[in-house]
């Protein structure tokens, strides 16, 4: 029989709908690979080993008919709520919760028939662009560059769990959210592919928020075909989110492999700046070559405000974030330090105590941007520019259908590195944020390998609600260049 | 823009966070690195522009005010660090 961990999503489901294999098998398969490779990537935070495997045997009895992801073992970021299977957005405040309800993507995902391998590992409440302020421990990238002697790359963040237990076949597919890049650059890291929908595309519901107006979630796969599948069984109108779209979800695989022949492609000059590395450059330049010989046209555009976009985010993301995390305050759910003092103090000791150091940052900037008297120059301001790089994407496609550019800055940087200060790590995004300020789909797309050694990925932009476009343009890049 | 650490004090205090004197100090130093970099947005004219609260465009939806939910008292106290008789406990609030 061939290794089952590495097929793809797409072809697992055929081999299931053949009955080439059981779910119990290609499960198993997982967790037998997940139990030897673990220990040293550290991907998963929790293992559902047991109700997997009755879940698959209950996969093993049920026609597929119907289920686009019947009996395929799947690993799901721990920021989503699963009911009975712990949930701790990678957060000390939340080592004991466990939710007593499913979030609507993850019940999705039921309801097509997949199976939850377990909850993997992410940034602190998704906080991050290395999966390095995990209460649970870093995670480390199963790939090396040219020259390393053990395993010391970071996997991007804050899905740095998905990227990586994909990157080393520890499941199919996995779910990812995004909210500045969290989806895109793990999966330029690792090597992967990794869409964020357009901003209501998936419901946010059940899903633990860190900056409301910014995230969403998305497919985390091997292959673009792969995350045009999981994203039509993610996708769609939930009455439980007030943001969800009321958008009917179109056959997204049929997208893929369609002709990108007179399609324009739009080459943003302002992410091409001064220091931007030659290699980047030069994959970049092998991407839009590849789709001039697959007959688009490139149309050269500029989108002004994108030197702004990092600021803008640093400002409205820990904004919602601060009022976000005002919910856990030991009452409810989660850890409680009492100190025997009043119920302020418990407040105050289970925050400090429950809370990462980046979390906390992030909790005071938010704090501070929107506190009397700073609210109009920092909040007010930030949104008004959020609404200028909003209208930079509109007028963009008006001429282009699909723009694109490199994912991250760099390819996977070492363990340690880029933590002299905030803004180093904040830089890694500043390709991503961009789109996800404007609410507009991306898609990272592996597209090359660095001098030494080490995946580059294309970031793929659409129109809002046009997936199938950005899957269409990703599918011709992929494993071409 | 400095952030020093009696404004670093007063913050944590509205974010109902504890933060020893060392820690503060470490925090005043991060969080004006933080203000420093955001602080290039004043560069931008935004007169006129309205501001952008949410990418959505459709208008907040409205159902009819009737209760959907609810009836599972077990499964809300399920994660509390404290409860009894399906109240959850929180430290003496008045003397």
């Amino acid at each position: 029989m061939t290794n089952l961990t590495t097929l793809t999503l797409t072809e697992a489901a055929a081999g299931i709908a053949t009955k080439k294999f059981s779910s119990v098998e290609i499960t198993q398969a997982h967790l037998d690979a997940i139990e030897q490779h673990n220990p040293a990537l550290n991907a998963y935070i929790t293992v559902a080993a047991e109700q997997a495997l009755s879940a698959a045997a209950e996969a093993d009895k049920t026609s597929s008919e119907g289920r686009l992801l019947h009996g395929l073992p799947l690993g799901i970021k721990d920021l989503f709520c699963t009911k009975d299977i712990r949930t701790t957005a990678a957060s000390k405040i939340l080592e004991n919760y466990v939710p007593q309800y499913e979030s609507t993507v993850t019940q999705n995902l039921l309801n097509h028939g997949a199976i939850f391998l377990g909850k993997l590992n992410l940034d602190e409440f998704a906080m991050g662009s290395a999966n390095i302020t995990s209460a649970y421990g870093v995670v480390k990238s199963p790939l090396k560059a040219t020259g390393d002697t053990e395993l010391c790359r970071v996997p991007g963040g804050s899905s740095g769990g998905s990227a990586a237990a994909l990157a080393a076949n520890l499941c199919l597919a996995a779910t990812g959210t995004d909210t500045g890049g969290s989806i895109r650059q793990p999966a330029a890291f690792c090597g992967i592919v990794g869409i964020k929908p357009t901003y209501g595309r998936c419901s946010r519901w059940g899903i633990v928020a860190f900056a409301s107006s910014l995230d969403q979630a998305g497919p985390m796969t091997k292959t673009v075909a792969d995350a045009a599948l999981m994203l039509e069984a993610m996708a769609g109108f939930d009455a439980k989110d007030s943001t969800s779209a009321r958008h009917a979800v179109p056959n997204f695989r049929a997208a893929v492999g369609q002709s990108v022949k007179g399609l324009k492609i739009g080459i943003p000059k302002e992410y091409r700046p001064d220091g931007l590395s030659p290699e980047i450059a030069a994959t970049w330049d092998k991407g839009i070559q590849q789709l001039k010989d697959a007959g688009a046209e490139i149309v050269n555009i500029s989108l002004p405000h994108t030197q702004y976009a990092l600021a803008c985010y640093y400002i409205i993301a820990p904004a919602e974030a601060s009022s976000n995390l005002a919910r856990y305050d030991g009452v409810r759910y989660g850890v409680r330090v009492d100190n025997g003092g009043t119920l302020d103090d418990m407040y105050c000791a289970t925050r400090a105590q429950g809370f990462g150091a980046e979390v906390q940052r992030r909790i005071l900037i938010g704090t501070y941007v929107l506190s009397a008297g700073y609210y109009d120059a920092y909040y007010l301001r930030a949104q008004k520019v959020r609404a200028l790089i909003a209208r930079d994407f509109a007028e963009a496609f008006q001429k282009v259908d699909a723009i694109l550019t490199p994912t991250a800055p760099s390819d996977a940087f070492k363990l340690g590195e880029k933590q002299d200060d905030p803004i180093t790590m904040y830089l890694n995004d500043v390709f991503t944020v961009p789109a996800s300020l404007a609410g507009v789909p991306a898609m990272s797309v592996p597209a090359g390998l660095s001098a030494q050694g080490l995946p580059l990925g294309l970031q793929v932009i659409g129109r809002m609600f046009d997936e199938e476009t950005v899957l269409k343009v990703g599918a011709v890049l992929e494993g071409k260049i | 823009m400095s952030i020093d650490t009696t404004t670093v004090k007063k913050i944590a205090r509205l974010a109902r966070l504890d933060i020893e004197e060392a820690r503060a100090e470490a925090m005043s130093a991060e969080l004006s690195t933080i203000m420093g970099f955001v602080e290039q947005l004043q560069a931008v004219d935004v007169t006129g522009v309205e501001p952008l609260l949410s990418v959505s465009q459709a208008t907040l939806p409205r159902r009819a005010d009737v209760v959907t939910d609810g009836n599972y008292v077990d499964a809300i106290l399920k994660n509390a660090p404290d409860k009894k008789q399906g109240f959850f406990v929180v430290p003496k609030v008045v003397g």
